[in-house]
């Protein structure tokens, strides 16, 4: 088993499908970010859903709000399940940046996500 | 202040709660009634942290919120009574006694006992039985996901 980390997104409608096949798209890394939609579910599938992801290692999970159904979701992951840390507000240049560091240990590696949406959050 | 929306959704807080209706309404108070997150702090929590800053939540249980519920809808706050089954709902409003006149179906997904009504709706026939009691009782029952969609009246879901 690899000891690198796993991305989870998790979001609204297609929202985490279309975000992972971009991811993809850039980086050509594959395998290393699985899609979860809360599209159709209720609270129990929707974290069944998430449970399933989850499994197989340490996992960051990519959440779109910081508040709503996902958000939930992630939160109660997180309260169950080891190794698993949350980001929210999540966008591409996040996830390409943690493609490319997913050897790092969860905690900095959520800390670096957190930094690397921010910073590419720009006026001109 | 009339209590702006008494919502049924089995996902509780979510997107389409405070940011669907919760910002068109401009609420200042999510309550969600709801047994067991009322005995569970850890959920709690949970929910406080997926609510945007000036929106207030409280939680309730069915019984507490039969008792608050004239004064949820006489104070200032714009109130957002939120359960997840239709049963807390019909108890609350057949509590209030005339305090809640509409009920909003936001969102029962699919479990086994329940057919399909709409896309985000599925009741059992003992949930259409419970509505059919608050629609006797006077009361206006619709379901509409989002704010912007049409509402579509009780009586068309059950063709």
């Amino acid at each position: 088993m690899s000891d690198e980390l796993r991305g989870v997104v998790l979001a609204h409608g297609s929202l985490a499908q279309a975000l992972v096949a971009a991811a993809e798209e850039i980086s050509g890394i594959r395998d290393a970010l699985v899609p979860v939609s809360n599209a159709g579910c209720n609270r129990p599938v929707l974290e069944e859903r998430l449970r399933e992801a989850l499994e197989g290692g340490p996992a960051l999970i990519f959440v779109d709000l910081p508040t709503g159904s996902c958000f939930v979701a992630a939160l109660r992951a997180m309260g169950s399940v080891d190794r698993v840390r949350v980001v929210t507000g999540v966008n591409l240049t996040m996830l390409l940046d943690f493609l490319f560091h997913r050897s790092l240990p969860l905690d900095q590696a959520a800390a670096r996500a957190g930094a690397m949406g921010v910073q590419a959050i720009a006026e001109r | 202040m009339p209590i702006a929306l008494c919502r049924v959704d089995d996902r509780l807080v979510h997107g389409q709660v405070v940011v669907g209706w919760g910002a068109p309404l401009r609420v200042d108070l999510i309550v969600l009634v709801d047994d067991a997150v009322r005995s569970n702090p850890w959920e709690q929590e949970i929910y406080r942290m997926a609510v945007p800053g000036g929106v207030a939540l409280e939680f309730a249980s069915g019984a507490e919120a039969a008792a608050r519920l004239r004064q949820w809808a006489t104070g200032q706050d714009r109130v957002f009574i939120l359960t997840g089954d239709i049963a807390t709902m019909a108890d609350l409003v057949l509590a209030g006694d005339g305090v809640i006149n509409r009920v909003n179906l936001g969102g029962l997904h699919d479990v086994p006992g329940r057919r399909e009504r709409l896309r985000y709706l599925y009741l059992s026939e003992d949930e259409v039985s419970q509505l059919r009691r608050l629609e006797a009782a006077g009361i206006i029952i619709t379901a509409q996901d989002v704010p912007t969609a049409t509402p579509i009246a009780f009586r068309e879901l059950l063709r």
